[in-house]
């Protein structure tokens, strides 16, 4: 690195200059912290995997805003009706699934509770794996209790719960075309369906990682993430559920 | 899902490996532009087509025969959604944006490459799913790149509404997930990435337009794919989200009730900001190569970082200045022109000091900075006429006439694609290794600059005498007659442009072949990706870590060596 010694005093930069607050010399970077080149500590892929996941789930939010304001927009709408030869409101409310739908929302908040004991658990055991591996330590019993087992047969079984309701909306005669309000139903509850399936995959690759048996600390950044988002999951299946019934 | 990625991979063997499914930002980089690239022509092409039509309707064009009004919408619809999606949305972000953006705010490499390599061949999936359109029974679709509904929720509603609307609307949803994995590596890799001593205030201007382009296509593409979706439910599931009661050829279409205004609001909310997807990044390289070619710091840093930030957020409540004429509420219009025109206020802080940077330098007129200015040259030009536009009752008489194309292909178009040029020829010599030839730059350059402003001027003057957009042929048009020659005038123009483009393309290939050796740093310029190899090694900086101790644009600063001093260099520290 060439250095020089000026011969005048170099002036401070003009205020028009760019990042003119230059004496912090090597802080405040967004990796700070890092200790070297290479590969990133745990804490540091923690923290990045994190904030990709908070930066994830704006779109999937905002796939629902839009959803949500096409279904107040088609909600208000009044529309020609040719019979009548007049202006009509044709949102006709659709008897939900109610007692299926309690069910379901029942499975998933405790699938929520499961996948967070599953996360808790995992962040001890990355806490104290160093002291593990001292010969003679023992943390107790080694069998875990399947958490993340037991959340992904919530999860699919919620994913079933919701298939059965669309079968009783079926039985009753609402179909995804009959209907502006059925139209809604389907489309909310089946967009939510795919991105809890995208969930359930996601477990699918943190329990594989047992199999595997990738290093735990990778482990515990996907059971992390994924805990993170499945709980997102059911925040957004109670605002969907209560758009659905308040607004129908 | 992303947590088992990380940037220390080794560096990859083989070739798949290494050039094909790489998880390496340059690669990925490398493979977005070559993308775009072909997108590029293959959008050219059908351009050319169309203005053949437009003055020779009769004429016959090899392998394709006579162009008919229904192929024509089929090729103005590809045209601009190959251009907008694959051109403009995928070289300055996913091209110059991979490569460059980890480098510039050093970082070995994106937050997760993994995820990069994904929206890659995301992208490229898109990219075959919509030109197969091209090739299905009944060809493209007719509905132009807005898609507008009910035409685009028919399968009935024309030759290319049937399974070539399903690809197109398809590709445009593969599309979308393809670009939010991108800016959500982005938004991760900038917020989380950046080296010691790299404050986000020193942060080149490039990195910032990267940033913020990332912001607005996280927030808009989401809207977009959910109205693809629901327009998907119309055409295939008998829903009516955007169909009212109506007819076809007598038939009833079995839908009633839907809003087709849904559609327009839903795809201008994603389509305002996507313009300024496109436009932003350029506004970042015409920034980076204008201080770098006059020697000045860049004119007013905050207020460049500030202004992105206003049009960014202004972006996002414009969109209806799109719909003047689909009826809404003279309110709602009125509130919408008011927003619209205060964009205005942020690009002109940008101008200005584009113009404060240049005002009394000592320039340097090599290929990246003509690129640069004439880049300036056109967002000025073509955003002069936005204010006409952004007026209710002006635009009453504009809409859907050519000025409303002029317009948008000024600022939005080729000004984006002179963004691409000025990147294209700033950061060869570190992409490639090797200078690209600076005579056949100046000739694609006044090829360009001048063919651009001969194409597109003239079409402000036939949207004000009244010629609409969209229809295949004027000739037989009493009161169109007229404007022929001028039309023809344009066709000329664009072929010769075309041609120049040609220019480009030798240059560029035969210039990675035998160019003159690159030096690491050709142009004297300060930001961190020069003070590395050339081309950078897999890690980018070789094993060490930069550490940043200044702004990005310090250059002729009073009492160092040279004329410019380098982010990475600790020796004026100790001077200020």
């Amino acid at each position: 690195m060439a250095t020089f010694t000026p011969t005048v005093p170099a002036q401070r930069p003009a205020p028009s200059r760019g990042g003119r607050n230059n004496p912090p010399p090597v802080r405040g970077g967004g990796d700070d912290g890092r200790p070297d080149f290479g590969q990133p500590d745990h804490a540091v892929r923690l923290r990045r995997a994190r904030l990709g996941l908070l930066i994830a789930l704006t779109p999937i939010l905002m796939l629902f805003v839009s959803f949500t304001s096409a279904y107040v927009v088609r909600q208000g709408l009044p529309t020609f009706d040719p019979g009548s030869n007049s202006v009509v409101r044709d949102w006709l409310p659709i008897p939900l699934p109610n007692t299926l739908f309690l069910i379901n929302t029942i499975v998933l908040l405790a699938s929520s509770v499961t996948v967070e004991l599953a996360r808790r658990r995992i962040a001890q055991r990355v806490a104290l794996e160093p002291i593990q591996s001292i010969p003679g330590v023992s943390l107790g019993s080694e069998r875990e209790f399947p958490w993340l087992g037991l959340t992904i047969v919530l999860g699919l079984g919620f994913l079933t719960g919701q298939f059965l309701a669309w079968r009783e909306l079926a039985a009753r005669g609402f179909f995804v075309s009959t209907g502006p309000s059925s139209s809604f139903v389907y489309l909310l509850t089946g967009v939510h369906a795919i991105h809890l399936l995208g969930g359930v995959l996601a477990l699918l690759v943190a329990g594989s990682t047992v199999i595997l048996r990738r290093r735990l600390e990778s482990r515990h950044i996907v059971v992390d993430v994924t805990a993170w988002y499945w709980h997102f999951m059911a925040l957004l299946w109670i605002y969907i559920l209560a758009l659905m019934e308040l607004a129908h | 899902m992303v947590a088992q990625e990380s940037h220390g991979h080794a560096a990859p063997q083989g070739f798949i490996r290494k050039y094909v499914f790489s998880l390496d930002h340059k690669v990925i980089g490398l493979q977005y532009y070559f993308l775009a690239l072909t997108a590029v022509f293959v959008g050219m092409f059908l351009s050319l087509l169309m203005r053949i039509h437009l003055v020779w309707p009769g004429a016959s064009i090899p392998l394709i025969g006579e162009i008919k009004p229904e192929t024509y919408l089929a090729l103005l619809t590809m045209h601009g959604t190959i251009m907008v999606f694959f051109v403009l949305t995928t070289a300055p972000q996913g091209g110059f944006g991979n490569y460059f953006l980890p480098i510039q705010i050093g970082a070995p490499d994106m937050a997760f490459p993994v995820l990069n390599m994904m929206s890659f061949w995301t992208t490229f999936l898109a990219y075959i799913v919509m030109l197969s359109a091209f090739f299905v029974v009944g060809g493209a679709p007719l509905h132009g790149w807005t898609g507008y509904a009910p035409l685009s929720a028919l399968q009935s509603a024309g030759p290319g509404e049937g399974l070539g609307a399903d690809l197109w609307i398809t590709s445009i949803g593969i599309f979308c997930i393809a670009s939010l994995m991108g800016a959500l590596n982005f938004i991760t890799t900038t917020l989380d990435m950046r080296a010691k001593g790299m404050t986000m205030m020193r942060m080149p201007l490039t990195c910032w337009s990267w940033f913020i382009t990332a912001i607005l296509g996280l927030l808009a593409f989401g809207v977009l794919l959910s109205a693809g979706i629901l327009l998907l439910m119309d055409r295939n599931m008998g829903t009516s989200f955007f169909l009212p009661l109506g007819t076809i050829n007598g038939v009833l279409t079995g839908h009633k009730g839907g809003s087709p205004l849904l559609w327009q609001h839903l795809f201008w909310f994603f389509g305002h900001p996507e313009v300024y997807i496109a436009i932003l990044p350029g506004m970042g390289v015409a920034s980076q190569v204008l201080s770098t070619f006059a020697r000045k710091p860049i004119f007013g840093y905050k207020a460049m970082v500030y202004a992105m930030l206003a049009i960014g957020l202004l972006g996002f409540m414009v969109w209806g200045h799109h719909m003047f004429m689909s009826g809404m509420s003279p309110y709602s219009a009125f509130a919408f022109s008011v927003m619209t025109m205060a964009i205005g206020v942020p690009s002109a802080i940008k101008t200005f000091n584009w113009l404060g940077t240049l005002w009394g330098a000592r320039i340097r007129f090599q290929s990246p900075m003509l690129f640069a200015i004439g880049f300036v040259s056109l967002f000025v030009s073509g955003g002069l006429s936005g204010p006409f536009l952004a007026q209710p009752v002006l635009d009453i008489q504009l809409h859907d006439t050519y000025f409303v194309p002029a317009h948008f292909h000024l600022i939005m178009g080729v000004a984006a694609i002179f963004g691409i040029f000025a990147a294209t020829y700033y950061w060869f010599p570190k992409m490639f290794g090797r200078m690209m030839s600076e005579s056949l730059a100046r000739w694609h350059f006044w090829f360009s600059f001048i063919g651009t402003y001969a194409i597109f001027m003239p079409m402000h003057y036939l949207g004000m005498a009244g010629q609409p957009r969209r229809y295949s042929q004027g000739t037989e048009v009493a009161y169109l007659r007229p404007l022929l020659p001028l039309q023809k005038f344009i066709t000329y123009a664009a072929i010769i442009t075309i041609a120049g483009q040609l220019i480009f393309l030798w240059n560029l290939f035969a210039s990675m072949r035998t160019g003159k050796k690159a030096t690491d740093n050709p142009w004297e310029s300060t930001t961190l990706e020069w003070t590395t190899a050339t081309p950078p090694p897999h890690d980018n900086f070789g094993g060490h870590t930069p550490v940043v101790y200044h702004g990005p644009y310090e250059y002729a600063v009073p009492g160092a060596p040279r004329d410019y001093v380098m982010q990475t260099d600790p020796a004026t520290v100790a001077a200020h």
